[in-house]
């Protein structure tokens, strides 16, 4: 039962740089909050803050109510997983799991039966007398996750549990965190720069960049209506497409000139600006590529063709502008060949060329 | 290998004995490297060890086969005569008690103050700390020689003169830059994450420290302290000024060396082998044991 509320928080390691800067977050109970962003965003910085093993410059950190900004860790009820899974190699895997616990001087027998119940868990009963180096990468990550789901803590703190595993491992073992966190219904914060696993796990999904949160939201949300450009070129592969385009708005409904062709936007799209410079964001899978022209349809060169199995992903040239295209494996794709474009309108978003942000309509 | 090229279709066939004969000349120079390897700790081994056994053989010889020649590699009799002369050789015991006591006091000391000091080193970015690392090895710059006789005047005024504790604060002065070198570089191998678990486990830093960074550094603890050991054991030169009656067993020999007899010579240098190499065996296990089981 943990609410996580951030208020200005900000830290700095050099008098240059600010790591996080006046982040603001809440995250409810039981949720499963996301920090997603690229190395050197200050994620991990925000994380450690929470755990209480940084100190903000600035803010406070309120868990479930209570203002633990300067409470050291071990008083904060948060239990956490590190990179590096930090399993400590002079003691055995029940001795590890069972670390917190003896530290919190619990009885005997419950230490054994609740280290028992954890190692289950996570599938690590048969391995309880075993030292960490007689374990594999995936052993030593479970052991890192039963140790800090054993303490039953307000808040979980997962610092990219999952980086060090091989490609497999890390698929099998998302679907396994993912079960294990709705199960236990903690409040749980992930940290990751792996914007698939920030979609497949996270209840929401905070992007950070430069120290700050760009945008919060459901994975589908953040997926479907980037706030930014940096947020669309950020998630998903491949990146949201990003045209440059003139919007002239004189004959009443709005239209973009994109080079040298004309690309009318329907009248049920509104744009929210009737003049000036835009970029177009639209995503690869929400435009419809066509071998004949269509009206209404923008006149491209194929460049690049990509079978990847479930899909074809077209380079496309319009003008002098690239874009990504998802196609139908039928689809009869040949480079250099011309193509015709119809994105769907309303998947179509805008962007202010200086800043980035998306323009709404209001 | 062979075995597998034996079964690969005939055109992979040449191939693959091409690289096996690759491999086997790899292993080849391998056996060769390893059997230059163990010359060279033969030889050092023999260069450490010799000494130590004729030292020995002669402390267990009989007077009359101390003073022949040519001598016996492996000794036809055996006697503890000499040691036994030795030991009951005015002040000896008395001494070897105080040296043993010396050494003792010098590594709790050197280690209370010292691995603390190493862990800051190693763990905190404080203001200085390049400055503090300098200094710490700059003590060292000072001969002994010029550290002493200060010192023994220090130690008068004091009424510390002529006592074990004298010498034991000297050497832990001597040991000290060592103790706080090594254990820092110790205390650096130690990852801060798992520290860090220990704390968000409910430790206090104090316990994270004991329960998880010093089971850790023990093994290198242990090779700090037969160096230390080891150090004050056998300090000879702060001995002799700081001490007139409380002689250590080495400013006692040295004071005595010019008047004594062969035999008596190498009994002595046989007691100031002995215990430096029961310390060093009895730490070992540590060294061994758990440097074992920390590897990855």
């Amino acid at each position: 039962m943990a609410e996580i509320h951030l208020q200005h928080i900000t830290k700095s390691f050099d008098k240059k740089t600010r790591a996080v800067d006046e982040v603001d977050l809440t995250i409810a109970d039981q949720e499963f909050m996301v920090l997603l962003g690229p190395s050197g965003c200050g994620k991990t910085t925000l994380m450690r803050m929470i755990a209480g093993l940084e100190y903000p410059d600035g803010g406070r950190v309120r868990i479930g109510g209570r203002d633990v900004t300067d409470l050291p860790p071990r008083k904060r009820d948060i239990a956490m997983v590190f990179q590096s899974y930090a399993v400590f190699p002079h003691l055995t895997v029940f001795e590890n799991i069972a670390f917190g616990l003896r530290m919190k001087r619990v009885a005997k027998p419950e230490v054994t039966r609740r280290v028992a119940g954890a190692a289950e868990l996570v599938q690590l009963s048969p391995y309880l007398d075993r030292y960490s180096a007689q374990l594999s990468g995936g052993q030593r990550q479970r052991v890192a996750v039963a140790r800090a789901i054993v303490m039953e803590p307000a808040v979980l703190l997962m610092d990219e549990p999952l980086s060090n595993l091989d490609a497999l491992l890390r698929l099998t073992f998302r679907a396994e965190l993912k079960r294990l966190v709705a199960e236990l219904k903690t409040t749980t914060i992930y940290v990751t720069h792996d914007q698939v696993e920030a979609m497949s796990l996270g209840d929401r999904v905070a992007v950070m960049r430069e120290g700050r949160i760009v945008q919060v939201g459901t994975p589908m949300e953040v997926y479907d209506r980037p706030a930014t450009q940096f947020v669309g070129s950020f998630i998903g592969s491949p990146p949201m497409n990003f045209l440059r385009g003139r919007i002239d708005g004189a004959n009443g409904h709005a239209s973009v000139n994109l080079g040298d062709q004309t690309f009318t936007v329907p009248a049920s799209v509104s744009v929210g600006r009737t003049a000036g410079e835009v970029l177009i964001g639209i995503r690869a899978e929400n435009i419809e590529a066509e071998a004949e022209p269509a009206p209404g349809a923008i006149a491209a060169r194929t460049e690049v063709v990509e079978p990847l199995g479930s899909h074809l992903l077209l380079t496309a040239v319009v003008g002098d502008q690239r874009l990504k295209i998802q196609a139908r494996t039928d689809f009869p794709a040949r480079p250099d060949a011309p193509v015709w474009l119809r994105p769907e309108p309303d998947k179509l978003r805008w962007y202010d060329p200086t800043s980035g942000q998306e323009i709404t309509a209001s | 290998m062979i075995g597998v090229a034996r079964d690969l279709p005939r055109t992979a066939g040449i191939e693959a004995q091409a690289t096996t004969a690759g491999r086997q000349a790899r292993a080849r120079r391998r056996l060769v490297g390893r059997g230059l390897l163990y010359v060279a700790a033969t030889l050092l081994a023999l260069w450490v060890l010799v000494p130590l056994y004729l030292i020995t053989i002669t402390a267990f010889s009989p007077r009359d086969v101390v003073y022949g020649y040519p001598k016996e590699i492996i000794p036809s009799t055996l006697s503890t005569e000499t040691i036994r002369f030795f030991i009951n050789a005015e002040g000896v015991l008395a001494s070897l008690w105080r040296s043993v006591l010396v050494a003792l006091i010098t590594l709790a000391l050197s280690t209370i103050i010292g691995a603390p000091a190493g862990y800051a080193v190693a763990r905190y970015a404080f203001r200085g700390r390049e400055a503090f690392r300098l200094t710490i090895l700059s003590t060292r710059a000072f001969p002994i020689v010029i550290l002493s006789i200060p010192l023994a005047v220090t130690f008068i005024n004091w009424g510390l003169y002529d006592s074990i504790w004298s010498v034991a604060l000297m050497h832990t002065a001597l040991a000290m830059p060592f103790t706080i070198l090594i254990t820092s570089s110790i205390f650096v191998g130690v990852p801060r994450d798992l520290e860090e678990a220990a704390l968000t486990l409910g430790c206090t830093p104090a316990a994270a420290f004991l329960r998880v960074v010093m089971p850790l550094a023990l093994p290198g603890l242990a090779a700090a302290s037969i160096f230390t050991f080891v150090l004050s054991w056998n300090e000879v030169f702060a001995a002799s000024i700081l001490t007139l009656r409380e002689r250590t067993l080495p400013a006692l020999i040295l004071s005595t060396l010019n008047d004594s007899l062969l035999p008596f010579r190498f009994a002595a240098a046989w007691f100031m082998l002995a215990p430096s190499l029961v310390f060093i065996f009895v730490i070992r296990r540590y060294l061994l044991g758990l440097w074992g089981r920390v590897a990855r």
